[in-house]
């Protein structure tokens, strides 16, 4: 199987080959010795070369962290043959979605539909165990909508408004 | 004894008095509000009972429904815990007219130590040192611009009936005096009802020491030595450690003389904390006394070798101290990281949400009070104190370096922790080297992180992360634990985020 892993922007092309718990290895067409077993869902404890390495998996919200000691890594996978692109380029032209970093309750609206904002302009404040948490526009341009409004609960990920 | 204890309270330290119930053969009753059915605390509990919404004035704050639990449980006592109904003289009262026993102080104890200038008047009769300046509230303009003269600028005024840093105003010179006394009274009559406001000096860059005290019921009050808590972020404690780097068995012992004192003489039962505020040349002044047990109680139980909670549990039910002052020593050092549920890259903003995968630390000198548990969503409506992690050594080098090691075993994924700041601090020259005061946390947050001297940063990282990515990829659904399916490249089964758990669950089943 062939995989495009990118990391911190950088692409890696990374061939493996998996049978009978045996693992082969060529990380952009250089050869690695590696060995690895399943400790349990999510950990992976592995060997490359003599040396030894946990690798913890996080997933959340649709994101893919990868922890090698104390270091997270940001991860995306793709498989080149597959045809369905997942690289979510940031455009600032079209219209963003503001969303819940956290689930909480909504506290407040700062602005109203319709209302031009700032990049990094407060649009709404999300409250959770007693922290209050502004909601801050990722662009320059006009709120479109307001999706929830005050006192409403929300989860992490909801979309609390867009701005175009 | 008693044979069965209600626990007033929720998360770690609820599964703390739990487990103490358990080790004294007493049965533990829980309660929990409707966010909290899932919670450790119920799941340990021998009874657990609900107790309403999500709101804390509607279920761990409600005595009305605390008593009728221990009514209907048939509990002879109740442990508040920290937090909560912990400090509250008028539950303490309700418990004692209900016919349970409250494990704590008394309410005329409580009360004696709720205002900050009552209590100023109960040390100045005891002779117990207190930061300088007013004991009663200021009457003028011109009595505090004299009081100030007198003690010397920087001076602090704060409400009598203050907490939280409300009601509290700096001055650095007397030309601010006026402006700064009528905003701290405004501010006070707003936040609670109550303009009182005293002054007293202000105290540069102080160290926060807290001395452990023990009352039974016939009168014996001994102290248990200090613990250092200057570690602090917007006035909450983050690391404690006992004993103090600075204080010396003569210095222990002149605090401990003066906490046992202020202790007797709010006519104090059961265990409590005397806080002390220490300036650069060593000498100590009372601030406040906590009337409940503490967050930070695990390093005095760890040093000591004495078990807090079953203490309190032997003095509430009329025993006496089972030991003398004399018998107390100090043994080792012990340090507490409080785990938090925030996010260190969103300004430590709360991080509520489902732990998909937890890792915990174990091994020599470590001891873990914890209320969290994989698979697990914590919820957004309380404090976000995860668990507590404590090292333990035969001093405070040995100490650091287990807590440092355990740090680095503990796991806590699919949402944010501050674990991560504890690294950081533990490394940091100045807590090394002992040099804290409570303005460190905020100098040390302004430096540039710096993660290179952090040992357990691999330069190899990078291509680590990248082998073991593409191997979960290939092992698909199988490899993935509690947390959300990510789409991760067209690997065979590979599913895709919102598809069912049932689903990759059978999966799982058909690939075994």
């Amino acid at each position: 199987m062939i995989y495009e892993v990118s990391i911190d922007g950088k692409s890696y092309r990374l061939e493996l080959n998996h049978a009978e718990d045996r693992w082969s290895c060529q990380l952009d067409g250089r050869p690695v010795e590696v060995d690895a077993v399943l400790a349990r869902p999510d950990v992976l404890s592995l060997r490359i070369g003599n040396r030894a390495y946990e690798v913890k998996c996080e997933r959340v919200g649709g994101d893919l962290h990868l922890w090698v000691g104390s270091v997270r890594y940001s991860v995306e996978v793709r498989d080149p043959r597959s045809l369905r692109s997942r690289s979510q380029a940031v455009d600032d032209h079209g219209p963003r979605k503001l969303t819940a970093p956290m689930p909480g309750k909504v506290v407040r609206v700062l602005v109203s539909e319709g209302v031009e904002v700032d990049v990094g302009a407060g649009v709404l404040v999300v409250e959770a165990m007693k922290m209050q948490n502004e909601i801050k526009s990722p662009k320059k341009g006009t709120i479109q909508k307001i999706l929830v409004s005050e006192g409403a609960a929300v989860n992490s990920g909801d979309v609390l408004a867009i701005v175009e | 004894m008693f044979k069965k204890i209600l626990i007033a309270n929720r998360g770690e330290i609820a599964v703390r008095v739990i487990r103490a119930c358990h080790e004294m053969g007493i049965a533990a009753v829980a309660v929990y509000s409707d966010v909290d059915r899932a919670s450790l605390h119920v799941r340990k509990s021998d009874e657990a009972y609900p107790i309403g919404p999500p709101a804390a004035n509607e279920s761990y704050l409600n005595i009305q429904k605390i008593l009728d639990v221990a009514m209907r449980s048939g509990a002879d006592a109740i442990h508040p815990g920290y937090g909560f109904l912990s400090e509250n003289a008028k539950f303490a009262r309700a418990c004692v007219e209900a016919g349970v026993k409250f494990i704590g102080p008394t309410a005329a104890a409580m009360e004696a130590m709720g205002s900050k200038t009552r209590a100023r008047q109960a040390m100045e009769r005891a002779g117990v040192p207190y930061v300088p300046g007013t004991s009663r509230g200021l009457e003028s303009f011109e009595q505090a611009e004299q009081v100030a003269g007198r003690i010397g600028y920087p001076v602090m005024l704060k409400a009598a009936a203050g907490g939280g840093g409300k009601g509290m105003r700096l001055v650095h010179a007397p030309q601010d005096l006026k402006s700064a006394l009528e905003a701290a009274r405004s501010e006070a009559e707003r936040s609670f009802g109550d303009s009182e406001v005293y002054v007293e000096k202000a105290i540069v860059n102080p160290r926060h020491i807290e001395m452990q005290v023990l009352a039974d019921e016939q009168g014996n009050t001994v102290y248990l030595g200090e613990r250092e808590c200057s570690l602090q972020r917007r006035h909450q404690k983050v690391v404690e450690e006992a004993p103090s780097p600075i204080v010396d068995s003569n210095m222990r012992r002149q605090m401990g003389e003066v906490a046992v004192r202020v202790a007797q003489a709010a006519g104090y039962t059961n265990a409590g904390t005397v806080e002390f505020l220490v300036d650069q040349q060593k000498n100590f002044y009372f601030l406040e006394m906590n009337t409940r047990l503490q967050v930070e109680h695990p390093v005095t139980e760890l040093v000591t070798g004495l078990d807090l909670v079953h203490l309190q549990i032997h003095i509430a039910a009329g025993e006496r101290l089972p030991f003398a002052q004399q018998d107390v020593t100090i043994r080792g050092h012990a340090i507490e990281c409080r785990i938090y549920a925030e996010d260190p890259d969103n300004n430590y903003f709360p991080s509520p949400g489902k732990i998909t995968l937890l890792l915990a630390p174990s091994g020599p000198g470590i001891r873990r009070d914890s209320g969290m548990y994989e698979g697990w969503t914590v919820p957004m409506d309380y404090d976000p104190l995860l668990a507590k992690l404590i090292g333990y050594g035969t001093d405070r080098e040995q100490a650091i370096s287990r807590l440092t090691r355990a740090l680095s075993e503990y796991f806590v994924g699919g949402i944010k922790t501050n674990i991560s700041l504890f690294r950081r601090i533990l490394r940091h020259s100045e807590f090394r080297a002992a040099k804290l005061d409570t303005s460190f946390l905020d100098r040390m947050l302004k430096q540039k992180d710096d993660a290179q001297t952090d040992p357990l940063t691999d330069a190899k990282g990078v291509e680590v992360a990248v082998i073991a990515a593409g191997m979960f990829a290939a092992l698909g659904p199988a490899a993935a634990g509690v947390g959300e399916r990510v789409l991760t490249g067209g690997a065979a089964g590979a599913n895709s985020k919102g598809s069912s758990n049932w689903k990759s669950a059978a999966h799982r089943e058909s690939i075994r």
